[in-house]
């Protein structure tokens, strides 16, 4: 067991060192780092003062030393536009699209369930077919046009729900969250669901699948000759074995969801990491966009470290293999 | 006793000659009546892509015909050239339906373009994992396994953040998103047809390895990479989309269907749903025709469905 996390430490080490290889390979040696780390409106003596500071008058292996450097101090550069360092700047949007990530995950979960049980328990009624012609579409719509779509009949049509913003925010264990409030709630409903889709489809095709797998097994049968009502077997036996694989698999898309939220922030200007990252790739923000990448690939790299330490802890067959090979 | 066999073999090798491979591959597939219609979508999308020029009513790039007079028509409304614009007309007064035609085909030109050479470069190394083995097949897998643990988006992104906009730039990204799935595929297949007998036979005929590869090896991977090729193309359109919505993709000259989608957005919330709802019905069009083939080809190619 530890031999195996200590060699998926090692492999995630490596690749973070690939990756700030790459980062800087992109910004220092392909760009033009001055024109991507110092603010274009500073004046001559400014510029200077900067490229000492960041020691661009240095050799290139003494840059890439004091790039790790500063970025291990946790220095990852200043904003242009707001004056503040990047990485404050990131942290200060996750809460938000924590949450909405969190929400959606969970939305998928709770509704995905139930409708891939029902379509897997029957499978050719019209409820069931519908379900499955709705997780396809679910899966080949593009998001960021089913968003606009739910703008346009939720806000525009109907003007029942707000098209955009984040809304009032209540204080909730020192973070600011929303979904305490009515209003907040309102203001997070469609963007979840919309972020939300498509990992509903996924849930109902798991837990459809596995469904359709437990219901002919024989402790099933066995449940059944015992007697037991059909909602006991429902909700009890084939719920809790279907379970583990859908939870598995959500874990294990969670850092696709929050990938996914640079779309759904962006159609429903919902204040997020997202959001900020496509605002400062308009505005040119470099130091925000270096950082955004490197805080977003070290979470990345995290969550897949968490989720392979996790399986393995579940699922002994994938440790002995990783050791063996 | 050889002359008898023949004559006894005769009508039954007649009747194989007239079934040919592509024959029954056609047959089969058309045995699914949404399968067609697929094919109809993606022969109609393909036609609409290259003969834009020619089948749109206006061109909408031509500064000289387009008139900020006749911007934001509802549908149907007659533009001040005389021509009606049957899907109205955008922010700049464009007519929507020749905009689409000429957004189809830059959206499918970038997702074809991307997924050919992508499905080259995935071949390529795929083939090279399966074939050679050891240390080349482990570090190829780690890079594609590594890089199929982001989604696509992030790395689309982290390119694009650091390459820049344009058409070239997005051509690239989608590339580089796309070639794992092909190399993973073609590797998979590769593995499982390298240790056959007619490979055994052409390494005991000395035929040189890239003669093995490609003259061998290569013709019978190519019933799953045919279908992931079709996935793709439909992924990377939807993908190419979403990058050109969020502003990060292709540049305002040359507007794909997301970039018309993004520009119709700004009018939503006054109503104006034309701009944004008509490029967004052709580009789910587009990607369900695709898909449609593609999950056809998957059933029919897939030898275990095989009757």
């Amino acid at each position: 067991m530890s031999v195996f996390i200590i060699r998926r430490l090692l492999q995630s080490i490596v690749v973070i060192w690939v990756m700030s290889l790459l980062v800087f390979g992109g910004v220092y040696l392909i760009g033009d780092p001055i024109d991507m780390l110092i603010n274009p409106e500073a004046d001559q003596e400014d510029i200077e003062a900067a490229i000492r500071a960041l020691g661009l008058d240095k050799p290139i292996h003494e840059q890439y030393w004091y790039f790790l450097a500063n970025a291990l101090k946790g220095d990852l550069g200043k904003s242009f536009i707001f004056s503040e360092p990047a990485l404050q700047l990131i942290l200060a949007r996750a809460p938000a699209t924590m949450e909405l990530a969190i929400v959606a995950s969970l939305m998928s979960i709770m509704l995905g369930i139930p409708l891939g049980m029902w379509a897997g328990l029957k499978p050719n009624s019209i409820a069931g077919k519908s379900i499955m012609t709705g997780s396809i579409l679910g899966f080949s719509l593009p998001s960021f046009w089913v968003g606009i779509l739910f703008i346009m009949l939720f806000a525009v049509m109907l003007g029942v729900l707000p098209a955009g913003g984040r809304g009032p925010t209540t204080e909730f264990l020192g973070l600011q969250v929303s979904f305490l409030s009515a209003k907040g709630l309102s203001h997070i409903l469609l963007p979840a669901v919309n972020l939300a889709l498509f990992k509903l489809s996924l849930v109902i095709r798991l837990s459809r699948a596995g469904t359709q797998e437990v219901i002919h097994q024989d402790y099933i049968k066995f449940a059944r000759a015992k007697g037991l009502s059909e909602r006991r077997i429902i909700l009890v036996h084939v719920l809790k074995n279907i379970l583990i694989p859908v939870v598995t698999v959500i874990g294990l898309e969670f850092g696709s969801v929050i990938a996914f939220a640079v779309v759904t922030e962006t159609v429903f200007a919902w204040p997020g990491m997202g959001k900020l990252i496509i605002e400062s790739i308009d505005q040119l923000d470099r130091p925000v966009i270096v950082a955004y990448l490197m805080i977003i690939v070290f979470m990345f790299i995290v969550i897949n470290l968490l989720v392979d330490i996790l399986y393995s802890i579940l699922d002994p067959r994938v440790r002995l293999q990783d050791i063996r090979a | 006793m050889s002359v008898a066999m023949n004559e006894g073999s005769a009508p039954g090798a007649a009747a194989v000659r007239d079934e040919t491979p592509l024959r029954r591959f056609i047959s089969d597939f058309c045995e699914s009546k949404i399968a067609i219609a697929g094919v109809l979508g993606v022969l109609l999308i393909a036609i609409i892509a290259i003969f834009a020029p020619w089948l749109s009513p206006t061109n909408p790039y031509d500064l000289a015909t387009v008139d900020i007079m006749d911007s934001r028509l509802s549908p149907g409304k007659q533009m001040m050239s005389g021509v009606t614009a049957f899907l109205g007309t955008d922010g700049m007064g464009r007519d929507m339906l020749s905009a689409m035609f000429y957004g189809l085909r830059i959206s499918l030109g970038v997702g074809v373009a991307s997924g050919f050479v992508a499905l080259c470069i995935g071949v390529c190394v795929g083939l090279a994992a399966a074939y050679f083995g050891g240390r080349v097949d482990m570090l190829i897998m780690r890079v594609v396994d590594l890089q199929l643990s982001f989604p696509a988006i992030l790395i689309a992104l982290i390119l694009l953040a650091t390459l820049g906009k344009g058409v070239d730039k997005i051509v690239i990204a989608l590339i580089v998103v796309q070639w794992a799935y092909f190399a993973r595929t073609v590797r998979a297949t590769a593995m499982v047809e390298r240790h056959k007998e007619y490979i055994e036979a052409a390494t005991c005929l000395a035929l040189s390895h890239r003669r093995i590869v490609f003259r061998h090896l290569l013709p019978n991977c190519l019933p799953p990479l045919i279908v992931v090729g079709t996935v793709q193309v439909a992924s990377a359109i939807a993908l190419e989309a979403t990058l050109s919505f969020l502003g990060i993709g292709l540049p305002v000259t040359e507007p794909s269907l997301g970039l018309l989608i993004s520009n119709g957005f700004e009018y939503m919330l006054s109503g104006k749903y034309w701009i944004s709802i008509y490029p967004g019905l052709a580009l789910l069009f587009t990607i369900v025709s695709i898909n449609l083939v593609g999950d056809r080809l998957r059933d029919v190619l897939n030898p275990r469905l095989q009757r």
